[in-house]
């Protein structure tokens, strides 16, 4: 009796163990921290799950950050924990930051020892200079590029007799005079926070240094030049514009920012991102007619490229081997072109390489409503070959030199100080923001 | 006469207090050891690599004189927050301790507003306060342009201020009541018999008396003022027009985490706790000496 029940045991538990040698491979899970938020979050994570719908080998967990800046602030914080996602979205602002710290792997490393074969110069040059080291080997994998576009009341423009897209600043500037005249309350909304439309992509278009050593690209050592070109000037006209109440101040704090004045037809001229093309499209009221086109220009300037926005996916170091393949393939995955374009067609963001384009240019996706208008965003990108101070920015802790342009634009704008004086004070403190960060990285050289 | 309590059991006190003394060493001492060497060295974002900078945080803080702007504007700030909580608080209190009708509810409604958490009041108040939409915007429409704390950073202030001092109430509302019902009827008869009105027996009979609670609560409400403002400033105003809301806790933060220099926030937390340390020690020093115990 004791024999067979000993038996049956050895018996069971022999079956049991052979059930527990060969386990069902489990998915390799990773995650991915991203720094959109609203609409753009939920197209991230559509993709997410196409991602893991299309391959059962690693699972992706896509969590959203709300914005860039959080995403940075998180993603450092869980890097020092040793909880850091495998794959971040890093914005222009934080680059420099990463770069020098060494915490990610190169992406180029990374698909190669994958076995994934990526033609890297498909890619825009104005993109991958950004994300490239100094000898043009891409870091980062581009993901959602953008860049700034000027967005008009289409209706209100005929109103006041004006045919076409603004192409000056000048032509600007009697639009919105007529629309005053007209009755129109807001003719163009202004957030003097918004340095990257109105600072940045304006001094890239007219090819003003933001700073020496080729806007940073050359080294540490580089000081801000802000305050010594056609920006000085152009901050003069915003404030002289305000005052005229031909721009007008929409922001959170004022209670309506202004791409929702824009939408809502309160305001009929506006600035911002191309990504917010789809938006737009969508949250429209109903009778408001707009459309898009490039950032204007003063007459008689020879029109640059403008500056690539947006972010890119770094991959962090730490994770494991099965995370970094994992990683890998959904680089993978979002550089098919069927993936690309899909990504390009529900989000205003542009195709990040030229075959991209080219394919959906010769879809035809150009050439109709609501897609109509965002390869003009092309067009502002590549107006000429990035040149010494339109790759790009590369300056450390830049999102600190951000802040106190920010602070000059706004003490201009609300307190009436003198834009050189303004901007003299803002270069002396980023030139010190940017001592600070050459001696924590003594000795460092930028990649 | 001591009042001591005198443990048999060796190992009981320091069972008891352990959960208080792992509370403080885990989320003060350890974090504080951080700072302190985050703000002696050059700290990277991304850790791996400290560069030994003696003072030259602290220096170049020093040097800065929109760091000293902070400051006074959290001193303005303290002083301003305080002194309005507690006046709208001993106001009320001293009201209700006359025991009029309805009592029993103004003491219970008075409290709530103590139960709010600063950015849900702070979301709520910038809608209150917003010069477009909100209902003291409204004096817009009279006069253009007079209320407008998304440009001018007095408004901004006077609105944060207000917030702090409102949440504040509740608080300093519960020790001013319980103050003054401590006193003895007795003395407050004695005063109106012999011909004292109301404003006379509040200033010298019941002032002097409820003194050590109103220490007591001038320290907390300026020590509050200086780090639970954070809350407040973050939803309402996020440092203001043209930073002209920050205060020294708020400083910190957009130094630190969105400016990205550790070491010159470490810097200035190591300062603003020498300060709170500071002024709690003075207090202690100097105020308790006026303050006649009964």
């Amino acid at each position: 009796m004791m024999k067979t029940n000993w038996l049956l045991g050895a018996a069971l538990s022999a079956t049991a163990l052979t059930f527990v040698a060969s386990p069902v491979a489990a998915a390799t899970k990773f995650e991915f921290w991203y720094g959109l938020s609203g609409d753009l979050s939920e197209r991230v994570q559509e993709m997410c799950s196409r991602f893991n719908a299309s391959q059962a080998d690693y699972e992706i967990v896509c969590v959203s950050q709300e914005n860039y800046e959080n995403n940075l602030q998180n993603t450092i914080a869980a890097f020092r924990a040793n909880k850091q996602p495998t794959v971040t979205q890093i914005s222009d602002g934080g680059v420099v930051d990463l770069m020098l710290s060494g915490a990610f792997v190169p992406v180029r490393e990374l698909m190669e020892k994958n076995g994934y074969q990526i033609d890297w110069s498909n890619y825009f040059s104005g993109i991958s200079s950004y994300f490239s080291t100094s000898k043009g080997e891409l870091l980062a994998m581009p993901f959602n590029s953008s860049t700034a576009m000027f967005y008009y009341n289409t209706d209100a423009l005929k109103a006041v007799g004006f045919e076409g897209a603004p192409q000056t600043w000048e032509q600007v500037e009697t639009i919105a005079r007529d629309l005053k005249a007209a009755g129109y309350d807001c003719p163009i909304a202004f957030d003097p926070t918004g340095t990257w439309q109105w600072f940045e992509q304006f001094s890239a278009i007219h090819n003003q240094p933001i700073a020496s050593n080729g806007n940073g690209y050359g080294g540490l050592d580089a000081v801000v030049e802000f305050n010594k070109g056609k920006f000085v000037d152009q901050l003069g006209w915003f404030k002289k514009m305000t005052d005229e109440g031909l721009m007008v101040h929409k922001s959170k704090a004022a209670g309506e920012t202004a791409n929702d004045a824009f939408t809502a037809g309160k305001c009929q001229m506006s600035s911002s991102s191309v990504a917010d093309h789809g938006s737009f499209a969508k949250q429209a009221k109903e009778g408001v007619h707009w459309d898009v086109t490039v950032l204007p220009v003063w007459e008689g300037t020879e029109r640059h490229n403008s500056l690539v926005g947006g972010a890119a996916l770094w991959t962090l170091k730490g994770k494991t081997e099965e995370e970094y393949k994992g990683a890998a393939a959904f680089y993978n995955f979002i550089a098919l072109p069927a993936e690309a374009q899909h990504w390009s067609t529900i989000t205003g963001y542009i195709p990040v390489t030229n075959s991209g384009f080219e394919a959906m240019k010769a879809a035809g996706f150009y050439d109709a409503a609501p897609y109509k208008g965002r390869e003009l965003a092309i067009q502002s990108l590549t107006a000429t070959p990035p040149g010494e101070y339109t790759r790009g920015i590369r300056l450390g802790n830049f999102g600190a030199v951000r802040q106190e342009v920010a602070k000059a634009m706004q003490s201009v704008i609300f307190d009436g100080t003198d834009p050189q004086k303004a901007l003299d004070d803002a270069a002396a403190r980023s030139n010190e923001i940017l001592r600070k960060f050459e001696q924590t990285y003594k000795g460092q050289q930028l990649p | 006469m001591e009042r001591r309590a005198v443990y048999r059991n060796k190992v009981l006190p320091w069972l008891l207090i352990g959960p208080q003394l792992l509370l403080v060493l885990v989320f003060f001492y350890w974090p504080t050891s951080q700072a302190l060497y985050w703000a002696f060295t050059l700290e990277q974002p991304w850790g791996g690599g400290n560069l030994w900078a003696g003072l030259d945080n602290f220096l170049y803080i020093f040097r800065d004189d929109r760091y000293w702007g902070t400051v006074l504007r959290s001193g303005f700030y303290a002083l301003a927050a305080t002194g309005l909580s507690m006046l709208v608080a001993l106001t009320l209190a001293s009201f209700v301790d006359r025991a009029l009708k309805g009592t029993k509810l103004f003491q219970s409604v008075f409290i709530w507003p103590y139960a709010i958490a600063a950015p849900a009041a702070g979301v709520a108040f910038r809608f209150i306060f917003s010069p477009e939409a909100g209902l003291v915007g409204a004096v817009n429409d009279i006069w253009p342009g007079i209320w407008d704390p998304a440009t001018n950073g007095m408004h901004a202030l006077a609105m944060v201020i207000v917030c702090h001092a409102w949440l504040g109430i509740g608080y300093n509302f519960v020790f001013f009541l319980a103050a003054l019902q401590m006193i003895p009827r007795s003395i407050n008869e004695a005063g109106a018999m012999d011909g004292a009105r109301p404003f006379r027996r509040m200033f010298d009979l019941q002032l002097p008396l409820i003194a050590p609670t109103a220490f007591f609560l001038l320290i907390m409400n300026i020590i509050s003022s200086f780090t639970d403002s954070f809350g407040l400033i973050d939803t309402m105003t996020e440092g203001g027009p043209i930073g002209q809301t920050e205060v020294m806790v708020y400083k910190i933060y957009v130094d630190g985490f969105k400016g990205l220099d550790y070491s010159g926030a470490a810097a200035q937390s190591i300062v603003l706790m020498l300060l709170v340390i500071g002024l709690t020690f003075v207090q202690f020093k100097w105020v308790e000496r006026r303050v006649h115990y009964n």
